[in-house]
């Protein structure tokens, strides 16, 4: 009994934390920017795949493997920092006035052209960094054992949320968000670059995915495709927690990780269900999300 | 503009199409019957684009409809296309209505990322049910029509003759709907939802009635493309197809109810064309087309109509 | 007079520190007219809001026609019999003058037939007896607007935009109908032609009438009586010649240069 809470706890944690990981870009650029970026999907296929080239030349160049982690940061953060602003300033910069359905519209094209950019430079065979997860070895509960890419995975999702908050909390640039989040336009009266503002933001974002996406990339098979479910799940995950709160988002992925984690113990099946299952549940009773900063456009 | 010219304008082409039908080759009666279907359910897009909001899951109710065909024919022995057609609405549009109890709630990004979800949510179910051929999907049976099994050489026209009928009676219904109160009701949602509800109006209402004909209309573009392609797959629900459908309602814009079928068609062409020269570049040639027309055309290939062609009506 | 058609009962409301209604008790006898002044914050916004289901009060009732429509949504309130103009119109912009009109007699046809999707346009709603597109060609002629038949909403001049706001609102034939100040943002020349049109166009049905109104001279001229509210209170329930001339009145609202005894003002 206890060992199958443990499995299930376990199992629920990290999952949790990589719904964190993978989720948290989205609801910062909802919540500076009041988009919700279709294209997210792609940023963190994006770094799944820098994650694999950069690893791959890592292993075949013989360099310390204990760096594994810090390349997979660092594809991570090419690929959101030099993608992310050249696609703000080229093709939002404009929108950002028009109706947010035209926005959305525009993600999802994004989104279209980056799934076969990938696939034009990467080609369409699935890569397999396993070096970094097999590298850090496993530990054991009871009688199951786990992979110590686990405990990793958790203490990023910590990182990541700690960093965040400190930013928004304690940096005079996280102030300055913090103010465009609660009204774009006094921002700007009050001298804000909002411009500015957004490039950073929707680069951060970017880049979060990205990491999300490099850092998961050594636990399964890189392949076209990695990028549509992920969107779905975040939005999932975004929206149950309320749209542009970071607090919200993280009590979301551990909600929904747990109930996963135990749902599919007894039935497989049940997956993308589950999660979807949560968030209607929770829609129900509180239609703008866990933790509300937005409205839900619902009348 | 007067849409029953429009309709009947339909009519004559159609007529003229299966009168020609000996001089048409085989590949491109195919492709007007994927149009056809595909029309459908951008026919149903098109009626959420006039209240304002975008479905990024129309495909769910398209594959509903096709699998709802598909198992009738397969497991029931049950190859009667009016039938399936029939049935196929019925199973699509109680789906829309069990789901337009929360969707009918939320508007904007919500209503469109919820209805991608279930798009998703179905793709994910079919996609382990062994029972129904799980990623191979499973073929569909030959079907009679009226009771008559077309022979090979003419089914594709038969088919698509069906598929014109069923065109026919959907737009016409659309038009009249579209012009009764409920239909005007429909606009007035998207222009100030809140002044319709302080005069009585139920906007809830009026969108979960819409979300039910939209899936019906999407369920039997399904069906159509069942019988069409004799095959059947969870790609169906994917949210690609949800994108091409997407990509047809934004081309062909919302000025008129065969507005959607115009769309089809030149999808269909361009469809062909770029899958033949380079597959994997299909979903960018979408995007960017998208983004082109978004950005420089917002009324969809029907504004150029209005530019270049006579004013009719 | 006659009967009692609506009462609120002891309506509070707070929006944290601010009192927005302090116990409030109104009646309104059918088919009078109310005018409801006060300055900006004093609670007649509210006090409309709270009739009209779009705030629910923190305490007490409102009692329209015999039932408490207190915690009832704005849409059944409206199909009760209560509607409302806005002070800023609400108009469906992207719609031809004519097509706002043929909406809102739209929804009366659906309210008939029970929401049947099949509804038709050119039938007579039952108990108008006329079609939806006669009753909206009416109702333009009745306000004057007929030449802005064919004009999208979104470009019509602020005065006509008033006026089709307050036409939408009378195509249900409420029992009571709410005027959200329906001279503001009209020019001065305007003011009066534009309230003497919408009094005659509303009074033939018997219909009892609330306006909000800041202009004293069209309040004077139109009300039968006077509501006149204060932070959150009523300091006046009188005639127009009475509560116009109430010190307290006179102090909190109309302003020195603005009584009655100092005409002229604009």
């Amino acid at each position: 009994m206890i060992d199958q809470i443990l499995m299930v706890l376990i199992d629920g944690i990290n999952y949790s934390a990589w719904l964190f990981l993978a989720a948290v870009g989205l609801t910062l650029i909802y919540g500076v920017m009041k988009i919700v970026n279709v294209a997210h999907g792609s940023f963190y296929a994006l770094g799944a795949y820098m994650a694999a080239s950069v690893v791959g030349a890592w292993v075949t160049l013989d360099y310390p493997p204990y760096l594994y982690y810090l390349a997979l940061f660092a594809a991570a953060l090419i690929s959101g920092f030099t993608v992310g602003p050249l696609v703000e300033r080229v093709l939002l910069r404009y929108q950002y006035e028009k109706d947010e359905v035209v926005i959305l519209l525009i993600t999802y094209a994004l989104f279209l052209v980056m799934e076969d950019v990938i696939k034009l430079i990467w080609g369409v065979n699935p890569y397999f960094i396993v070096e970094p997860y097999a590298y850090l070895g496993n530990f054991s509960v009871g009688e199951m054992t786990y992979p110590n890419y686990y405990i990793l995975m958790f203490g990023l999702a910590i990182t990541v949320g700690l960093a965040l908050t400190f930013v928004l909390k304690k940096t005079h640039f996280g102030r300055m968000l913090v103010s465009v989040i609660h009204d774009r336009e006094i921002s700007a009266a009050m001298g804000i670059d909002v411009g500015k503002i957004f490039v950073v933001t929707f680069s951060v974002g970017c880049a979060l995915a990205g990491i999300a996406g490099a850092f998961t990339a050594p636990t399964i098979s890189v392949s076209p495709g990695l990028g549509v479910e992920v969107i779905v799940l975040s939005f999932a995950v975004v929206v149950t927690g309320g749209l542009g709160s970071l607090p919200g988002v993280a009590l979301a992925a551990i909600i929904m990780g747990l109930v996963r984690a135990f749902c599919i113990h007894y039935i497989p099946h049940l997956e993308l269900f589950v999660i979807f299952g949560v968030m209607a549940l929770v829609l129900a009773f509180r239609p703008r999300g866990l933790f509300s900063l937005a409205e839900a456009r619902k009348i | 503009m007067n849409f029953d010219k429009s309709i009947v304008r339909l009519a004559i082409v159609f007529i003229g199409i299966l009168l020609l039908s000996g001089f048409i080759p085989q590949w491109a009666m195919f492709m007007l019957t994927i149009a056809c279907a595909n029309g459908m359910a951008v026919l149903g897009l098109m009626l959420f684009l006039r209240a304002g909001l975008v479905s990024f899951g129309q495909a769910l109710f398209f594959c509903t409809g096709a699998y709802a065909a598909g198992l009738l024919a397969l497991k029931f022995d049950i190859t009667e296309m009016t039938v399936l057609i029939i049935v196929s609405g019925i199973a699509s549009g109680f789906m829309a209505y069990i789901l337009g109890f929360l969707l009918a709630k939320y508007r904007g990004i919500f209503f469109g990322l919820l209805s991608l979800a279930f798009s998703m949510i179905l793709y994910g179910l079919l996609v382990k049910t062994e029972a129904l051929g799980s990623t191979d999907g499973f073929n569909v049976p030959a079907v009679t029509i009226f009771g008559w099994l077309p022979d090979l050489s003419v089914v594709r026209v038969a088919v698509l003759g069906m598929a014109f009928l069923i065109i026919l009676l959907s737009v016409s219904f659309v038009n009249m709907l579209l012009k009764s109160p409920r239909g005007l009701l429909l606009t007035a949602i998207r222009d100030n939802e809140i002044r319709a509800e302080y005069m009585g109006a139920s906007a809830q209402k009026t969108i979960h009635l819409f979300y039910v004909i939209s899936g019906v209309l999407a369920g039997l573009g399904g069906a159509i493309a069942a019988v069409a392609v004799g095959h059947i797959d969870p790609t169906m629900s994917f949210w690609t197809t949800s994108g091409e459908m997407i990509f047809i309602a934004i081309l062909g814009g919302t000025g008129s109810v065969i507005a959607p079928f115009i769309g089809a068609l030149v999808f269909g062409i361009i469809h062909t064309i770029a899958f033949s020269y380079s597959p994997n570049t299909w979903q960018m040639v979408i995007g960017l087309s998208l983004i082109f027309v978004i950005l420089l055309l917002p009324n969809g290939l029907w504004s150029l109509r209005e530019k270049f062609g006579k004013r009719k009506s | 007079m006659s009967n009692v058609i609506l009462h609120a009962e002891g309506l509070n409301k707070s929006f944290g520190a601010v009192t927005a209604a302090a116990n409030i008790n109104v009646e309104v006898q059918q088919g009078s007219v109310l005018g409801l002044i006060g300055t900006n914050g004093a609670g007649k916004t509210t006090f409309v809001n709270m009739i009209t289901g779009y705030l629910k009060p923190d305490s007490g009732k409102v009692i329209f026609g015999g039932r408490d429509i207190t915690r009832l949504a704005p849409r059944e309130i409206t199909k009760l019999g209560i509607c409302r103009s806005f002070q800023i119109p609400q108009l469906y912009n992207s719609m031809t003058a004519l097509e706002n009109l043929e909406v809102s007699y739209g929804i009366v046809s659906l309210m008939e037939n029970n929401g049947s999707l099949f509804t038709k346009t050119n039938a007579p709603i039952p108990s108008y007896g006329k079609t939806i597109r006669l009753l909206a060609e009416e109702a333009l002629e009745k306000f004057g607007l007929t030449q802005y038949r064919d004009k999208t909403a979104r470009v019509l001049p602020g005065g006509v935009r008033k006026l089709l706001d307050i036409a939408m609102a009378m195509s249900v034939r409420p029992k009571i109908l709410l005027l959200d100040e329906p001279t503001s943002g009209v020019s001065a020349e305007e003011k009066f032609d534009i309230m003497d049109m919408v009094m005659k166009a509303v009074r033939q049905g018997n219909t009892t009438v609330m306006f909000v109104e800041h202009d004293m001279d069209i309040v004077s001229r139109h009300a039968e009586r006077v509501l006149a509210f204060y932070s959150g209170e009523i300091i006046a329930d009188e005639a127009p010649e009475i509560a116009l001339r109430d010190p307290r009145v006179i102090k909190y609202i109309v302003g020195e240069n603005h009584s009655p005894a100092h005409q002229g003002e604009h």
